[in-house]
């Protein structure tokens, strides 16, 4: 119980912003058209490709004889690339299509 | 100092999360919240790259590797997303998406194997439950995304069937808790690598037969959902790091993407567990009910058809996907125009869940210059069609389906429909009496003011476009 309760007060800045993240993700989409859902969805998946940032961690990190960690860092490099900026550019593709008809 | 800018930018780019994703649902704001995402996202990584430092206030080292991998990654994804056909691009979306689930299960497997060595090295295999819990939750995260985004991304362009047998469902829920358990014994004694690459490779095959059995038609529900699975992925890796740009970006996307779940099933009228369980199409005993007594249909000439059209004041158009296999938009345009220069006033009806994605339509016709004003929602359509002469049908089917009106033992009862049946004419262009994704007959095919048309949506649309001109 005393690992529970110290854990969450160590941890007390994480445990606010997952909370505060959850409604606030919840509240800012909550009334979008149905027209606008799959660029929505595209534009979250280019959103969560921040987990690049992980990468780069592992791969800055990685010793230059673990080649192992290096290889696979790499590999997540590259994938979580792939995921933000194909991410980005089909969500900005699609959104292109709406413009036009707009005017 | 560096550090204290690392902290900024980080807080900024948070903070141009939330703004995107928020501009991202107004269609106003839509393109330029993508942008300012992008952006944000553009500050993070390069902060990370030039400003991280570790416990020890190490730099990061290994550039050329990061650069490499950041430029092979660009070009790709540049590349694959420039190139992609409106069609295909759910299917791009989830392949992306897999790609972001990947990286984040790779990332656990990277800090598993430093723990391992770090364990092995000091001999000490305690202390570490907070670590272990976080790179094993993302590891089965991450890797059901990816394995489930391969899978739709494999169901939507054909490549994969849908597969289903009785049993199935019990199967996944014993292998999603066998690898829970394997997770939970993990934390408990983490000097055991070989069982990490067990639950691996577990969470793998939980994604791939977790996503098999669910038809295609409900494909962006299910990556939308594993769209969410992957941003509580990344959040992961912001807790493993201590890094709140991840961690505010992934639970972000986490909550979004959930409530974009539920709302896409609503624009459905269905819940969630009926898509994810109920498998639709695949269960041929409720579906087979309503095919047996159905009458005749007839077929309409080209030439008669063209006749109808270009002697009506008003032309309903009901698109659906069909119309987008056969890149028959521009040619779809053509006609518009043509009638239109007859006088003949021709509106489309957007089903919101026409097509394959909701808003496909929307975004296929936008594509060949059909005007915004000439695209009507399921409402206004609704109360149009009384008035209309014509209502062709492109390539529609589940969404005109008067089923769902009226029949409660059909799947889809219960479903917002376009009621075209209230026109005086309706031509229905399919490319055979199949039954549409749903794998269920429409009556709407054999009541006496409906025609048929059969053949590929282009071709037909090309044709009648002659015909119409020379009426």
């Amino acid at each position: 119980m005393e690992n529970v309760l110290g854990w969450l007060s160590e941890n007390q800045q994480i445990i606010y912003i997952v909370i505060l993240m959850v409604f606030v993700g919840i509240e800012v989409i909550g009334r979008v058209p149905s027209v606008l859902h799959t660029p929505l969805m595209s534009g979250a998946n280019a959103i969560h490709g921040v987990v690049i940032i992980g990468a780069i961690i592992v791969m800055g990190k990685a010793e230059t004889d673990n080649y192992l960690a290096l290889v696979l860092g790499f590999l997540a490099v590259i994938l979580g690339t792939l995921n933000v900026v194909g991410g980005f550019v089909v969500t900005d593709r699609m959104l292109e299509m709406f413009k036009g008809k707009k005017k | 100092m560096s550090e204290h800018i690392l902290t900024i930018c980080y807080l900024l780019a948070s903070v141009t999360f939330i703004l995107g994703l928020k501009m991202l649902s107004h269609p106003t704001t839509a393109r330029k919240g993508n942008l300012v995402a992008a952006a944000g996202m553009s500050i993070a990584i390069f902060a990370t790259i030039f400003l991280y430092r570790d416990e020890e206030q190490a730099r990061l080292h290994n550039y050329g590797w990061i650069f490499a991998g950041l430029l092979i990654g660009a070009i790709i994804g540049t590349l694959a997303a420039k190139k992609v056909k409106m069609t295909a691009m759910p299917e791009m979306v989830s392949l992306f998406n897999g790609m972001g689930g990947a990286c984040a299960a790779l990332i656990s497997l990277v800090e598993f194997n430093h723990l391992s060595d770090e364990i092995t090295l000091t001999g000490i295999s305690t202390g570490h439950t907070g670590k272990v819990l976080i790179i094993v939750l993302g590891l089965i995260i991450g890797s059901v995304s990816f394995a489930g985004s391969m899978i739709a991304w494999g169901k939507l362009n054909g490549k994969v069937k849908d597969v289903s047998f009785p049993g199935l469902n019990l199967i996944n829920i014993g292998m999603l808790l066998v690898a829970l358990g394997a997770g939970a014994w993990l934390i408990t004694d983490p000097a055991q690598p070989m069982l990490l690459y067990g639950i691996l490779a577990v969470s793998l095959l939980y994604g791939v037969l977790f996503v098999m059995p669910i038809g295609g038609a409900d494909m962006p529900v299910v990556i939308s959902l594993l769209n969410s699975f992957t941003g509580v992925a990344a959040a992961c890796g912001g807790f493993l790091y201590n890094n709140k740009v991840m961690l505010t970006g992934g639970i972000l996307v986490g909550a979004a993407g959930t409530l974009l779940t539920i709302l896409m099933c609503k624009a459905m009228n269905r819940s969630l567990q009926n898509v994810l369980i109920g498998s639709f199409g695949g269960n041929n005993s409720t579906v087979s009910g309503a095919g047996g007594q159905q009458g005749s249909y007839k077929e309409v000439t080209l030439s008669d058809a063209a006749m109808l059209m270009s002697y009506a004041n008003k032309v309903m158009i009901v698109p659906g996907y069909g119309l987008a296999v056969a890149q028959a938009q521009h040619t779809c345009h053509e006609l518009e125009k043509i009638l239109h220069e007859k006088g003949v006033e021709v509106k489309y009806a957007i089903h919101p869940v026409a097509g394959r994605m909701p808003g496909h339509m929307n975004v296929l016709l936008a594509e060949a210059d059909v005007s915004y004003e000439k695209l009507l929602e399921m409402e206004e359509a609704n109360d149009e069609f009384k008035t209309c002469d014509v209502v062709l049908i492109l390539g529609a089917n589940d969404v005109v389906n008067p089923a769902a009106k009226n029949d409660p033992a059909s799947p889809i009862y219960g479903m917002p429909i376009l009621e075209v049946e209230q026109a005086k004419n309706v031509i229905v262009n399919k490319r055979s009496m199949k039954p549409g994704y749903a794998g269920i007959e429409n009556a709407l095919f054999f009541q006496p003011k409906t025609a048929m048309l059969f053949g590929d949506a282009k071709k037909v649309l090309q044709d009648l476009c002659t015909e119409v001109k020379s009426v």
